[in-house]
């Protein structure tokens, strides 16, 4: 299985994605550069946290130009795997390839701490080493990661099982709607949450509870592809 | 030589007649040694450079006798300063890379662009080094909390900081804050950088070559910051808020763009000498660097990408714009340069040549518009020994016994009323703020004694801290002095790692008055012998003199930046509490000693008396002792007893730890003096029942006074003194109190 890793300018998670996604599973990953026009060759793209090209305007707004983000509606458009972190979930809203949209927290504060989040859909290819109800714990890291849509997507999200994570039990850190913190499209491949799964791989730096979201993104592909492993 | 290119620049005879110069700080004396270097009166635009050259922020004119008493030398230092930054080495072909440095003035005007830009200056020496910035710390002072004026201070300040390294993406992993009257209207805002390194990849700022091109990269040059490290060199005052214009604007995004574009530049391996521009802007990393390779450098500034039209040679050479860097390759190698900064979307101009006559020449429209002499520039600056004098607050403290208060019965409120003092209540407010994850290497993150980065495909880890308690060193300079460097020591002990070498930032008031040079020079003495002592030279720092206020110079603080080496990640160590029936050993003895201390600031508001003593003997043995026994397995948590005493530290170690502690302490001394007394050389630890035995026959074989004192227990803590009931508080009571202080007060 092939991982690609976006890099924008201003992209300062690519690093630590690529680090987990080696560590956690050992496929083969590289690093895509923004003006890259062909991901053909990869299975699953992760679009990374950081200040994409310093996100003085609205975050994301300006990466959504970029031109591997045709490349990345097409990989959706494909059904393979997109996974939007941090800066990512905002480039993936921004880009529509997911409702709603990130606005700044309600505390107005950056705010970087661990936090408990509830998996919601444990089914997608993203969390299915994960139980329904599980509360895992995985660090947040953002200034503007309050999760915003209107009642009509909420009942769309709802009704299609889309949300993915929410912060449990009123531990929502920064005022989003009904504690989301992670969501997937209608067909389910393409997720973008605000927790870094991939500060989440390493009991020496606190948690290891993130590392399943990589082990379930191997075993989606591998099931698609008839050689379904477990863990 | 065209001397004038605008009507409204004075000529070299106003300047003279009219003594212009002293607007820029340049003295007298000073004036008429540049004219006999330059053999004539100089232009504006070379009073302007001579006048930045010779600030005390870029000469050290008025610090160099003090910089002198450092140990600057060891085994392991592979650079000390003089460069960008320190380098120690730490094995295996590596080296870490740190530096700190102030932004007081900037960010007393400007809160949250000069925090900002401090950050973003010191992550340029870092990687103008040659070295990937891995961590940022801060050592910060405000006003009492109570102020609005502090209170903005306070949160602009940390946005500013959290704004620049959040986006930079260099984890901020750990800081200190405390709160005094004597910084109101002079904050101080130190940051520290540390990078690792291979040795083979280590840079220097030399413009080396004759002949070689010289290359500006970054940002278009604006008129932003002209002045900056004037203004670093002069008080506060009424007028500062009209020097606005000398505070830079930062751009994190830019910076990061630069970062990856150099290292990717040096990584290539053809790059001759690079530096930053920091502090004076192209005028000292163009001077410094022709100084360091004994050559000369031609500008051609009208090759200078410009912001703004109609710059002058004087601005476009005094603007401290922010993210720029300078370097020289040889020829051969331009279009390989400048194919990594067109990659990453970064200006990169060849504005100059190395030269070898010695000299720094401007030229400017067809025309040269300056000619001066590099070695006068850089180090012909007089330097001044400063008459000192010893205060006369320190005579009157001779004679007050700080341990002479009423007796405190009500320790419970005592505990209560230090763990809700600002400087010792949480900073969680603070660093929430900050991205201490990113780089996914923080093994201890903010809040403990130390915070430790692990070293990627290694078992290593480096610890890193930063500590001074300016009341100590207001009330002794020389014991203040030695305890800022032990206690940032002891701090790193107490994390697991081996003291490596220190950074300081001396933070003083105004040089000129003999009792603020007396602070200077015994300070510096302290500092030295406790280097000396514990190993840890100075491999490099900043000088920030000047700060004052209303009421006079704040107190004297030299911050500690210090890292240490963590040779086995199994070592690392935390200071919460961890499991139910662990035992707690205190180390080292208690005396009586309240001179600065936190709870005096409680009941006074003020300092007095003398400062705790400390034998840097004892000190020694105590950290040799606790590495010892951490490196050999038997701890289980180890915390620095500082602020507040032991009874802060029991608190502190229970909250972290979400767990409580069943203590009983026997002792001559009163009750209140035991809890609270902040006597140096002492640490708090817990082991495994099991290991306790074992720990403590090491300890009395290393020959440090120690005690168990009690055993981690339940969801309380108390102490009891001499068979009576001193603190009973739940855990959770003082979490809510020591967590609250700071958002109750920023509300």
């Amino acid at each position: 299985m092939k991982f690609a890793v976006l890099v924008f300018p201003g992209s300062n998670c690519d690093i630590d994605c690529y680090k987990a996604v080696e560590s956690t599973i050992g496929q083969s990953v590289d690093y895509v550069w923004h003006t890259a026009t062909d991901l053909s060759a990869y299975d699953a793209i992760i679009v990374p946290g950081g200040f994409s090209y310093g996100d003085y305007l609205r975050c994301g707004a300006i990466a959504q130009f970029a031109n591997v983000m045709n490349e990345v509606k097409k990989a959706a458009e494909q059904g393979k795997y997109v996974l939007g972190i941090c800066n990512g979930f905002q480039i993936l809203t921004e880009a529509g390839l997911l409702p709603g949209a990130l606005i700044r927290n309600n505390g107005l504060k950056f705010r970087c701490h661990s936090t408990n989040l509830e998996v919601v859909n444990a089914a997608t290819p993203f969390t299915n080493q994960y139980a329904e109800g599980d509360i895992i714990d995985i660090p947040i890291a953002h200034g503007e990661g309050n999760y915003y849509c209107d009642d009509e997507t909420l009942a769309e999200l709802k009704a299609n099982n889309q949300i993915v994570f929410r912060y449990a039990c009123d531990t929502n850190p920064n005022g989003s709607v009904e504690n989301i913190a992670g969501i997937s499209n209608k067909a389910g491949n393409v997720v973008g949450m605000m927790p870094h799964p991939e500060r989440a791989v390493n009991q020496l730096l606190g948690s290891e509870d993130g590392k399943g979201m990589f082990t379930s993104i191997l075993n989606a592909w591998r099931e698609q592809h008839g050689a379904a492993v477990n863990g | 030589m065209a001397q004038q290119l605008t009507a409204k620049e004075p000529t070299a005879d106003q300047i003279a007649d009219q003594r212009i110069y002293t607007q820029f700080g340049v003295t007298d004396h000073e004036y008429e040694l540049i004219c006999g270097f330059l053999g004539r009166k100089p232009n504006y635009t070379e009073i302007g450079v001579f006048s930045v050259m010779w600030s005390e922020h870029c000469s050290y004119k008025n610090s160099k006798p003090i910089l002198k008493k450092f140990p600057v030398t060891g085994p392991r230092v592979l650079m000390g300063p003089g460069e960008g930054a320190g380098i120690v080495d730490i094995g295996d072909n590596q080296a870490v890379v740190f530096k700190i440095e102030s932004h007081n003035h900037p960010s007393a005007v400007e809160p949250y662009q000069g925090a900002a830009t401090g950050v973003g200056g010191i992550i340029r020496d870092i990687f103008s080094m040659g070295a990937r910035p891995v961590a940022l710390l801060n050592s910060l002072r405000f006003g009492n909390l109570a102020s609005e004026r502090v209170k903005y201070l306070f949160e602009h300040v940390v946005g500013g900081i959290a704004g620049y390294g959040n986006c930079i993406g260099i984890p901020t992993v750990a800081g200190e804050v405390m709160f005094d009257e004597s910084y109101e209207g002079n904050p101080l805002v130190n940051a520290m950088c540390v990078g690792l390194i291979d040795h083979d990849k280590i840079q220097r700022g030399v413009a080396k070559g004759v002949g070689n091109p010289v290359f500006y990269v970054g940002p278009a040059t604006g008129r932003d910051g002209i002045h900056g490290a004037t203004f670093a060199s002069v008080e506060l005052s009424e007028e500062s808020e009209e020097k606005r214009t000398a505070v830079q604007v930062g751009d994190p995004f830019m910076e990061k763009l630069v970062m990856e574009a150099t290292l990717e530049l040096i990584n290539s391996g053809i790059v001759l000498g690079i530096q930053d521009m920091g502090a004076a802007g192209l005028t000292c990393s163009s001077a410094e660097m022709a100084s360091k390779a004994g050559n000369g450098l031609e500008l051609y500034l009208d090759e200078v990408p410009q912001r703004e039209t109609g710059m002058t040679p004087y601005e476009m050479m005094l603007s401290e714009s922010q993210e720029r860097m300078l370097f020289v390759v040889e020829p051969q190698h331009e279009e390989q340069a400048k194919e990594i900064f067109d990659r990453w979307g970064i200006i990169c101009a060849k504005v100059g040549k190395v030269t070898d006559d010695g000299r720094l020449r401007l030229f400017h429209k067809g025309e040269e518009v300056a000619d001066m002499p590099v070695t006068a520039l850089v180090d012909e600056c007089p330097v001044y020994n400063k008459p000192s004098a010893e205060p006369a607050y320190y005579r009157e403290n001779a004679d007050v016994d700080s341990s002479d208060f009423a007796e405190i019965t009500d320790l419970n409120g005592a505990l209560e009323k230090v763990l809700a003092s600002p400087t010792v209540a949480s900073k969680e407010w603070v660093y929430n703020q900050y991205d201490y994850m990113v780089r996914t290497a923080t093994a201890v993150q903010p809040g403990s004694d130390a915070a430790v980065v692990l070293i990627d495909g290694t078992r290593k880890a480096l610890a890193m801290t930063t500590d001074c308690n300016g009341r100590y060193v207001y009330l002794d300079p020389e014991v203040g002095g030695r305890i800022a460097v032990a206690e940032a020591a002891r701090n790193i002990v107490c994390s697991g790692a081996e003291p490596l070498a220190i950074t300081d930032n001396l933070n003083f008031g105004n040089p000129e008055k003999p009792e603020v040079f007396w602070q200077l020079e015994k300070s510096a003495d302290g500092m030295s012998e406790a280097c000396i002592k514990l190993d840890t030279p100075v491999i490099g720092g900043n000088v920030s003199l000047y700060n004052e206020n209303a009421k006079g110079a704040i107190y004297p603080t030299p911050v500690i930046g210090m890292v240490g080496l963590v040779h086995d990640h199994d070592h690392i160590t935390t200071q919460g509490f961890k499991n139910e029936g662990d035992v707690i050993v205190l180390i080292g003895d208690t005396k009586a000693e309240f001179g600065g201390s936190e709870l005096q600031y409680v009941l006074n508001g003020a300092p007095s008396g003398r400062p705790p003593a400390i034998d840097l003997e004892i000190e020694k043995k105590v950290q040799d002792a606790v590495l010892g026994a951490i490196q050999k397995g038997l701890v289980a948590s180890a915390h620095d007893l500082s602020e507040g005493g032991i009874a802060a530290a029991l608190a502190e170690s229970c909250i972290s730890g979400g767990i409580g502690a069943e203590v009983a302490l026997s002792s001559e001394l009163r009750a209140d003096h035991l809890l609270f007394s902040e006597s140096q050389s002492r640490i708090l630890l817990s082991a495994k029942p099991e290991l306790a035995d074992k720990l403590i026959a090491w300890l009395g074989e290393q020959g440090v006074a120690h005690a168990a004192i009690g055993t981690v227990k339940g969801n309380a803590l108390t102490i009891n003194v001499n068979g009576k009931t001193g603190i009973n508080s739940p855990v959770q009571q003082l979490e809510k109190v020591w967590k609250d202080a700071i958002p109750c007060l920023m509300k």
